[in-house]
């Protein structure tokens, strides 16, 4: 049983007389532990997709089993328990609480977890360490740096150890070192068999991945599954 | 295998975020606020005020023995001032020494009836001092002592041989005796008031002020002497003193009886003196300022509704404003019930706020009340916590809605939100 099956998903957006199909049927089979990159050009679906995976968005059609679950039968607390355990969400535009500093941004899927005050600070200093932001936790999101910011996203997303990472562009606003640092951390859960499946433009990103999907127009236009992938340098801390 | 949040965990969370919000919008903060102050100001301002007058009647009674009420023509209290009752009052019978005698004779129930005629008011003087024209003449007769709850400092009370006798001799209240007799023992001397000679027997213990006037400042002689000097007309209190406090409705109710067969009320008619105990004022003042207490309930209640719907009009704005905010807390497992909290107790913070300055300022405003009276500050905590109770529950009720809407966004809705 794949830990995620999709099958004919379509979502479209309604303006005025106007529909947006940004998914026009979409079927697809993720195995746990796979590394998974999704491509395609702006605007292709790549976004509602992820929003899809990621139980925040629900479709038009077509159905979405994870874990052998259909999500469609899950409550609305159900879903939100999903989220906060299971999915590590990177999204495109960060979404940081911008009245908050990094840290607590980064502790609050653990304070919905229900964690301890003091497991949820070490964690979460240890997390935004990870992504070498110890000496930022104090900051607000707007006094950080597009490339900060991201990384800020990339520690909340794996505070809660989840069992699968949707990253959303995770590299896109990163220097090739920085990127490459944030790659070696998806690399690493990868190989303690967690489920990785990033969003990207870039072809070097990609290359991360086992498995490369590429969307165009909303519906699947390739699959490949590459033998040997290319190894990421080592992370700047190793995982706690 | 559903671990839920520990509620300090969302509590503090909740919180925290609470003063967050009401931090970055102080301006829109405090003006919300205000209603809710006001109206929890003027509810403590008058439950303050009420209870230092409540704490002044109590005192005043003070003077009265324990288990003891007073027969007078007057209602102590009386709220009506129009002529026609106060004619009803003048039109009673009065009391003499003889109805005192024949009460304490019949009311066998009773321990004591004192009887204390307030006559004079006027200068004191001896060889070594003299006072200010404020010092009453009282008459008293001996059981008076103990209705009225006076002890002797020094020397005797006046006694029934007195009383018979009429002499002419005083106990003086404290501090009467301390400013004419500054050096030495008043007994055995003699003082001089309107031209009246007596000679000192006793010294009481001091009693304390009342309404800023000392009540100690006074000449206690015997009552018949009084009335062969003021004559017989001379207004009259009974006093009637109960061995127990068991005992007391039975002696009030034997005592009303006894007078109304004294004075010839008709049978059925209502009494025609009244009775007045320590429990028939303080029943009185509550029944006087109901009216009082009721109107600033309305007032406070009018003011909190205002205020309620200032809350949830501002709480309205605040969901909208952090819908990318909601949304980004869904997003990573926030339940719609963790945002309900949430919203709802950063109303009731609001609410709790403005509600806590209310109780501090009323009760610091109303309290210029005992400060006038001279009697200890008074802090009504009872109606500090009713007051603040209600405060919670004006933010839930109206931050219900708002966090219900912000409960209710779409994530991925909230999210796209700019
Ligand atoms: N809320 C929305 N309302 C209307 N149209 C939408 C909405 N969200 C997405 N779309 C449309 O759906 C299509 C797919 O959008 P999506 O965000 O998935 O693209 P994407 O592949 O992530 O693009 P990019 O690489 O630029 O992020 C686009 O044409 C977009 O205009
Ligand atoms: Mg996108």
């Amino acid at each position: 049983m794949p830990l995620i099956r999709i099958r004919d998903l379509t979502r479209h957006y309604v303006m005025g007389s106007e529909t947006v199909h940004a998914l026009r049927g979409v079927s697809l089979d993720i195995e746990k532990g796979e590394y998974l990159a999704i491509m395609g050009p702006s605007g292709s679906g790549k976004s509602t997709l992820m929003n899809l995976l990621g139980c925040l968005d629900t479709p038009n059609s077509g159905t979405y089993e994870l874990n052998g679950t259909n999500v469609a039968d899950m409550d609305d607390n159900a879903l939100a328990e999903v989220r906060n355990r299971e999915i590590g969400f990177v999204f495109q535009s960060f979404n940081l609480l911008a009245r908050s500093d990094s840290l607590h941004n980064v502790e609050l899927p653990l304070v919905y977890a229900g964690v301890s005050m003091e497991e949820r600070l070490e964690r979460a200093r240890q997390a935004l360490a990870n992504v070498g932001l110890a000496e930022r936790m104090h900051h607000r999101p707007n006094e950080l740096s597009g490339g900060q910011r991201q990384r800020v996203a990339v520690a909340r997303a794996l505070v809660n150890n989840p069992s699968i990472v949707l990253a959303d562009e995770p590299t896109g606003n990163l220097d090739s070192r920085t990127g490459e640092e944030i790659l070696g951390l998806f690399e690493q859960l990868s190989r303690r068999g967690n489920t990785i499946i990033v969003v990207t433009h870039e072809e070097h990103v990609a290359q991360h991945a086992r498995r490369i999907i590429r969307i165009r127009d909303g519906l699947i236009a390739a699959d490949e599954i590459k033998p040997r992938p290319r190894s990421a340098v080592v992370p700047i801390a190793p995982i706690a | 295998m559903k671990p839920r949040i520990p509620l300090g965990t969302e509590l503090r969370e909740a919180l925290g975020m609470a003063f967050h919000a009401i931090g970055a919008h102080k301006l829109r903060s405090a003006l919300t606020l205000l209603g809710i102050l006001i109206g929890v100001f003027s509810i403590i301002l008058v439950a303050t005020a009420i209870q230092a007058l409540q704490r002044n009647i109590e005192r005043e009674m003070a003077q009265l023995g324990s288990h003891t009420f007073q027969i007078q023509r007057f209602p102590a209290i009386h709220v009506e001032d129009d002529d026609e009752t106060i004619d009803q009052y003048l039109r009673r019978k009065r009391f003499y020494l003889d109805t005192a005698r024949q009460l304490e004779q019949r009311a066998t129930l009773a321990r004591h009836v004192g009887v204390v005629a307030e006559v004079d008011r006027g200068e004191a003087a001896s060889d070594y001092g003299k006072t200010p024209p404020t010092v009453s003449l009282r008459g008293m007769s001996a059981p008076a002592f103990e209705t009225r709850s006076l002890v002797v400092e020094e020397g005797r009370a006046l006694a029934e041989s007195d009383e018979e006798a009429s002499r002419p001799v005083a106990v003086l209240g404290a501090d009467l005796a301390k400013k004419l007799f500054p050096f030495g023992s008043a007994l055995g001397q003699t003082i001089l008031f309107k031209g009246m000679r007596f000679s000192v027997v006793g010294v009481l213990q001091p009693k304390g002020s009342l309404f800023g006037s000392s009540q100690d400042s006074f000449i206690a002689v015997p009552i018949t002497w009084v009335l062969r000097r003021y004559g017989r007309e001379t207004p009259l209190s009974i006093q009637v003193q109960a061995p127990s406090q068991e005992a007391f409705p039975d002696v009030m109710e034997q005592t009303r009886g006894v007078l109304r067969q004294l004075r010839k009320t008709p049978p059925g008619a209502p009494d025609d003196f009244e009775i007045v105990s320590n429990d028939s004022l303080i029943t009185q003042f509550r029944t006087i300022t109901l009216a009082v207490r009721a109107g600033a309930g309305i007032i406070s209640s009018i003011a909190l509704v205002a205020a309620g719907i200032g809350i949830m009009n501002i709480m309205l704005v605040s969901v909208t404003e952090r819908t990318r905010e909601i949304g980004i807390r869904r997003a990573i497992g926030a339940k719609k019930r963790n945002i309900m909290t949430q919203f709802v107790l950063e109303a009731v913070v609001l609410s709790e706020i403005g509600g806590l300055l209310g109780v501090v300022l009323g009760i610091a405003v109303g309290n210029v009340v005992p400060i006038l009276l001279k009697v200890p500050a008074v802090l009504p905590w009872d109606w500090a916590l009713i007051g603040l109770g209600v405060c919670s529950l004006v933010g839930v009720v109206f931050g219900t809605y708002p966090a219900w809407k912000a409960a209710n966004l779409d994530p991925i809705e909230s999210l796209r939100y700019e």
